[in-house]
């Protein structure tokens, strides 16, 4: 059926430009039909989007398909080029799959302003796909840079009180590190010219490029100061809680479930592939892994004495990111896909908690955890989803926030079991800044009458949570399908960082003979 | 395992939809989960409005009155498919275990884990335990937790866990196990918190959680290294090349062995991470019975046992859990002479015999320790389920006079035979089987394990021989202390004068039909459930009925398949395990002594405490001296609190506050702050006055003047 | 004879705009101003004797350019004196930061 519609041809397309008719739209109609065209649109690209699963096969290897390309900025070699592999189908579906469901989350929430509000969520929506899309590189910063623009005006005007410092404090970091990455890009441009004669910025033409290690080393450095600020990584990520706090409630959900997986696909996409030799060196290697296990660690033991919500599911956030970066840099299958399975039941299940927390704070106005108490009693449907979301952050099995886990630790283990270990960890300390969380919230004594007079979930919010909720378990009991379609590509990435190994280096195959263990003879 | 060539004669063995004994619990879960659901929404709005919604008053719901069926039943029918299944394996003569997998759960390039379940005699025999005794708790709670208005919620966390539960004893490879392994966990948090609005309880639900987490990174990280080792994590797989891959005692299978060890101590409850099960106790009692008696806390026990290749490759780790095991059963039972909660008591005499187990598994006889694992599932679930009906009777009394006293407290008891005659003989029945008391099925077991041990400590390269002989005479020590904590127990609770008040007295019954009919039916099986496993010694003897009687080792030819391997290990790197006790004597002698001296302590104390006069809990004075140590349970959760819990929160606070907040934070917002102030420096120059302007008009002027001339 | 009158233009013309830049009167400065003016004048003259007569032309030039700023400029002073009561330079400083 997708052939008969050469789907191929336009699917990505759609996904850039419908949200940006959307927004139109949505610009030129009243006020108070602002919310409902925005979630028409967005549905209609999440509907568009499906057909990707079926579009995208992963038997003809792991490259780009649903390729097409238009000459944009001739004379600089800039393409209008899209395309999409194992790794982007699913950040693209998670973008597409969370922004309705954060247009639908707003509803109550934006009272004043409603055009602009759903006009910058649906540009944010261009914003993103385009950065997952892109196989250009001048095109994917183009939309890396604008996808701030709308997310600073969100935080901005329609956030908390401390809103304008957190959102410039968001802006300016982030920029800040892009702004290193575009002198990357600019050199990386240079040397093709001048070694190849291509004057290209497409991904395929750059990637021929013979880069010095020197070169390698410090492009690396260039480009992942820009994503490790994004991801966060530690040390980078104090513009995270500020954000999230002072965020409106869909702001912080577009924020935590896609925004931050630009910052860990940028690892995998540009890093991995591009500056393999700098990738796997051991100083990098370790650096990289260090700071993983400290965000898991450090963001965890900082979550837990949070006495605001929301700071506190930021931090988590970190954590989260510290196992995706732990698995991104074990450099093997396990840790890979490990880390691409966490960032995809990450950007779900924060994004559910964001969602379930702005419904708290409607129904309360304080996002203080010391403020509720006994919530359980009087909203049981929304202390079943809090709880079963939380359960799916701290990766109880059975749920998609164990699957990842699991696999970026195996991954790790498998080449640094030291590092294993201590990320390991990690599990311990999840159970230890959620559990007390849901129990001070929805468990204790009912003793406010604040409290007593919540109610429980109504139509709409069952509606967000319900889908959400069906996938955290679905992806968990049954992921196979997608570590199926995300495999191939992950193997390319792989293969590409091992093809530049020295063959004296130490680097590591999952083969246990050569991992040092004593063995019966 | 079989002679090359040399086919032993196998009657092929299809087993009946084994799946569903897996989903029956699962279907009830959801049932009853959606009628909880529906039933809280009621209870909510009666909140909002002011109240409470009287589901008693109002008449009973359907999401009241389903639940006693559909729970209950999907037990049922999930114990007769097992009991099928069980009897089939039994005429079968099953020398490899039957592994049925559903679909492929994790595949990644090189790792690939099934969802697939493995039926062999162990994982069996825990079946049988689990939907059996599970049926009768099930049971049980129906007359329980009668009254509550969360009736429905009960029974689909109930459900839910035995699900979690077959999972954990019927997978096929440890990820498998280990989601049942967490899955259990979560529904023991969910049920000690069950009456969340207490903040005590949930904070009960939320250590039990916590401090299990900690077990369970013991368990992934044991994972991880097999994975390491073998590419592979089913047990089929791990256990066939184990022999060959590790060396004996080696580094590699130590460390497994020893995270394998972290995550059993967890679990069940053993030194060090013991502290969450006497909490675990503000669940309903029903659920103490299942799950922290029966069950869950026997997952460790089945963990060892199911890895018993592992650990007979390990024998360093092997006489650890050993220590631990026997250490925490000393130490257990110390702290349960002096609490006066009863069902306190029974946590702690719940700690205790798991430690038993632990011996058990530690010193290779697995068998022992599974057999161990069944009796006490009897017994124990008895004794609570008993308790249950004693605190259930006191409750109903003491709320019709609304006295203010603690219901569980013993010291507010007494005199309770007159008025609870059958859950008095089912109880006695349950402590003589615990102290060990022969013919009762606690003595089989408890001492087929104190007798391995002896065994252990004389065999021919028994490696730390002294060692053994000491956890021998530990073991004799606790069996004692049970025997005395337990009648103490009885005597308080039953005998001697009431104390409850004589206005409570007439309020005081037997529990209904649904909760003594469970009683009886444990109560005949931790009097006859021993005569599955005798030994041979034991058999030929008047303490085995001269062999008149119907009885033989059958458990352990029915485990055989399963723990030979493992047997082999041991017989050969240990040679031939002694014959005689350390002391000298043998089985049937020192069968005979500990009988004797168990019920002699009983008989005491039933004396000198019956006489005693026991003051009520308001009335009652501090404890002083050693008594006072034993009470405050030697005071280990506050050193917990102050050497672990307390350091992490203030580093977690000066994380926040002084790294993140002052030197990370204080980082970004100086570079903000620098830039700031450079332009600010660089806004003096806007001073508004022309002259300034013409002034650096003049100067550029001047400049570019200079230039030109320097460069033409 | 050129340097003389070259030098005698540009120390009129340094003049003109250290008066410029000193002096708060803004009528003085405007006065300044035509200083500047007067000896870009007398330099065009002095060189048109040795290039031609177009150096005298572009006086002219200059002469009623000046002539017209002066006229401007004065207005100006006279509107921002009816706001500022004042003709001190010092006092118009609303484009600051």
């Amino acid at each position: 059926m997708l052939n008969a519609l050469a789907y191929e041809n336009w699917a990505l397309h759609a996904l850039i430009w419908l949200p940006l008719l959307g927004m139109v739209h949505v610009l030129w109609a009243a006020e108070d039909r602002a919310k409902w065209l925005a979630l028409r649109w967005s549905l209609l690209v999440f509907v568009l989007s499906v057909g990707l699963w079926w579009a995208y096969d992963p038997a003809l290897g792991g490259g780009y398909q649903l390729e097409s390309s238009e000459p944009w900025i001739a004379t600089w070699g800039v393409n209008y080029a899209l395309g999409l592999d194992g790794i982007s189908l699913f950040m693209v579906m998670l973008t597409t799959f969370t922004t309705p469901l954060a247009v639908l989350g707003s509803f109550n929430y934006i009272k004043k302003r409603q055009k602009p509000f759903y006009a910058l969520m649906l540009l944010l929506e261009v914003g993103v796909v385009g950065v997952f899309t892109a196989v250009d590189l001048f095109l994917f910063y183009v939309f890396f840079e604008l996808t701030l623009v709308p997310m600073y005006f969100i935080i901005g005007i329609w956030g908390g009180e401390r809103r304008v410092y957190a959102a410039i404090k968001f802006f300016l970091y982030t920029a800040f590190g892009s702004l290193l990455m575009l002198v990357g890009i600019l050199y990386i441009y240079a040397r093709g010219k001048a070694l190849l004669g291509v004057t290209s910025f497409a991904f395929v033409d750059l990637l021929q490029i013979p880069l010095t290690p020197g070169e390698q080393m410090w492009l690396f450095g260039a480009f992942a100061l820009a994503f490790a600020i994004k991801v966060p990584v530690f040390p980078f990520h104090t513009w995270l809680p500020d954000a999230h706090v002072e965020a409106p409630t869909p702001g912080s959900v577009v924020l935590a479930a896609v925004l931050l997986k630009m910052g860990t696909y940028g690892f995998v996409r540009f890093l991995l592939p591009f500056f393999p030799v700098a990738a796997q060196h051991p100083s990098v290697v370790t650096l990289m892994l260090v700071l993983g296990v400290v965000g898991i660690i450090y963001a965890a033991w900082v979550a837990a004495v949070q006495p605001d919500a929301k700071k506190l599911v930021a931090y988590t956030s970190v954590a989260h990111m510290g196992f995706v970066v732990v698995g991104i840099f074990a450099l093997n299958v396990n840790g890979l896909q490990g880390g691409l399975l966490v960032m995809i039941s990450h950007g779900i299940s924060t994004g559910a908690l964001f969602l379930l927390l702005g419904m708290l704070y409607e129904r309360r106005h304080t996002r203080l955890i010391h403020e509720f108490g006994g919530i359980g009693r009087v909203a049981p449907w929304l202390a079943t989803a809090f709880v079963i979301t939380a359960l799916t952050s701290i990766g109880l099995p059975g749920t998609s926030g164990f699957v990842g886990e699991f696999l970026a630790l195996v991954g790790a283990f498998e080449d640094h079991p030291g590092i294993g270990i201590f990320a390991t960890t990690g599990v311990i300390f999840a159970a230890y800044y959620m559990l007390p969380m849901v129990q001070s919230i929805f468990f204790n004594a009912l003793e406010k009458p604040e409290n007593q007079a919540v109610q429980d979930l109504s139509r709409r919010e069952v509606a967000i949570l319900a889908p959400m909720i069906a996938l955290m378990i679905v992806i968990g009991v049954h992921p196979t399908p997608l570590l199926r379609k995300m495999e191939p590509s992950v193997q390319m990435v792989l293969e590409r960082v091992y093809a530049a190994a020295p063959p004296s280096a130490a680097v590591i195959e999952s083969d246990p003979d050569v991992s040092g263990f004593e063995t019966a003879e | 395992m079989q002679a090359a060539g040399l086919e032993e004669p196998q009657v092929a063995w299809e087993p009946l939809l084994p799946g569903l004994i897996i989903l029956l619990p699962l279907l009830g879960f959801a049932i009853n989960g959606a009628l909880a659901l529906s039933a809280a929404r009621k209870s909510a709005d009666a909140v909002r409005a002011g109240g409470e919604f009287d589901f008693l008053e109002n008449g009973r719901p359907a999401s009241h009155s389903l639940p006693t069926w559909v729970g209950p039943g999907v037990m049922l029918l999930a114990f007769l498919l097992t009991l099928v299944n069980f009897v089939g394996m039994l005429g079968a003569e099953l020398h490899e275990p039957v592994i049925r997998s559903y679909w492929t759960w994790i595949a990644t390039g090189d790792l690939n884990v099934a969802a697939a379940i493995q039926l062999d005699q162990l994982s069996m025999i825990m079946m049988m335990i689990i939907t059996g005794v599970g049926f009768l708790i099930h049971v049980f709670s129906v007359g329980y937790m009668q009254d509550d208005p969360g009736y429905p919620r009960y029974f689909a966390y109930l459900n839910l866990f035995v699900f979690f539960m077959l999972v954990l004893v019927m997978g096929a490879s440890y990820p498998i196990m280990f989601i049942g392994w967490e899955g259990v966990g979560l529904c023991s948090y969910l049920l000690i918190g069950f009456w969340f609005s207490d903040e005590e309880k949930a904070s009960a639900g939320k250590k039990a959680f916590i401090v299990n987490r900690i077990g369970d990174l013991g368990f992934l990280l044991a994972i991880f290294l097999l994975y390491l080792v073998f590419q592979q994590v089913d047990y089929v797989g791990v256990f066939g090349d184990a022999e060959a891959v590790f060396v004996y005692g080696g580094p590699v299978i130590t460390t497994v062995t020893l995270f394998f060890l972290l995550a059993a101590t967890g679990k069940s409850a053993q030194i060090p991470l013991y502290i969450w099960l006497p909490d675990a106790m503000a669940g309903p009692t029903p659920v103490s019975a299942l799950i922290h008696a029966a069950t869950m806390v026997t997952a460790g026990v089945y963990l060892i046992a199911r890895s018993s290749v592992l650990f007979a490759l390990a024998p360093l780790t092997s006489a650890l859990v050993a220590g631990i095991g026997v250490l925490t059963a000393l130490f257990a039972a110390t702290i349960a002479l002096k609490q006066q909660d009863i069902k306190k008591v029974l946590a702690y005499s719940t700690v205790s015999q798991l430690g038993y187990m632990f011996l058990g598994v530690g010193v290779g006889a697995y068998t022992a320790g599974v057999f161990h694992l069944m009796t006490h599932a009897f017994f124990k679930a008895l004794l609570f389920l008993g308790a249950g009906a004693v605190i259930h009777s006191m409750h109903h009394a003491l709320h019709h006079t609304h006295k203010d006293w603690d219901a569980q407290d013993m010291r507010n008891m007494g005199g309770l035979k007159a008025y609870m005659p059958i859950t008095w003989a089912t109880m006695w029945l349950a402590t003589l089987a615990i102290a060990g008391i022969w013919p009762f099925a606690g003595f089989f077991s408890k001492d087929e394990i104190i007798w391995m041990t002896g065994a252990m400590a004389g065999a021919e390269n028994a490696p730390y021989q002294g060692l053994y002989t000491v956890y021998w005479i530990l073991a004799l020590a606790a069996a004692m202390m049970t025997a005395f904590y337990m009648a103490r127990l009885m005597v308080m609770t039953f005998h001697g004068e009431n104390r409850t008040g004589s206005r409570e007295v007439e309020h005081l019954h037997e529990a209904p039909k649904t909760m003594w009919i469970p009683l009886a039916i444990l109560a005949a099986l931790s009097v006859f459930g021993g005569w599955v496993n005798v030994t041979t010694d034991l058999r030929e003897s008047v303490l085995g009925g001269f062999g008149f009687l119907p009885m033989s080792e059958w458990l352990h030819g029915w485990l055989e398949p399963v723990t030979e391997a493992a047997h082999q290990i041991q017989e050969t790197h240990l040679g031939e395990l002694a014959h005689a006790a350390p002391l000298g004597g043998g089985e049937v002698a020192w069968g005979l002594i500990s009988t004797v001296a168990a019920l002699s302590v009983v008989l005491v104390t039933a004396r000198l405490l019956g006489s005693r006069k026991v003051a009520v809990a308001v009335e009652d004075t501090e404890p002083t001296g050693l008594s006072r140590i034993l009470f405050n349970k030697w005071y280990v959760d506050e050193f917990y609190h102050r050497w672990v819990v307390d350091p992490i929160l203030t580093t977690s606070r000066v994380l926040w506050r002084v790294v993140d907040a002052k030197i990370i934070d204080g980082t970004v917002n100086l570079l903000g702050n620098v830039a700031r102030a450079a332009g600010w420096v660089g806004s003096l120059l806007q001073t508004g006055q022309t002259n300034t302007y013409a002034f650096f008009f003049t100067v550029g002027v001047l400049v570019i003047l200079a230039m030109i001339g320097l460069q033409g | 004879m050129l340097a003389e009158s070259l030098v005698l233009a540009g120390v009129i013309f340094v003049l003109g705009t250290l008066g410029v830049i000193v002096r708060r009167n803004v009528i003085i400065m405007f006065l300044c101003i035509e200083l500047q003016l007067n000896a870009v004048n007398l330099t065009f003259v002095a060189f048109s004797r040795f290039v031609g007569i177009e150096g005298q032309l572009f006086v002219f030039f200059v002469m009623t350019v000046a002539a017209a700023e002066a006229a401007v400029g004065l207005a100006l002073i006279i509107s921002i004196f009816r706001h500022y009561e004042t003709v001190n330079v010092n006092h118009f400083n609303l484009l600051k930061w």
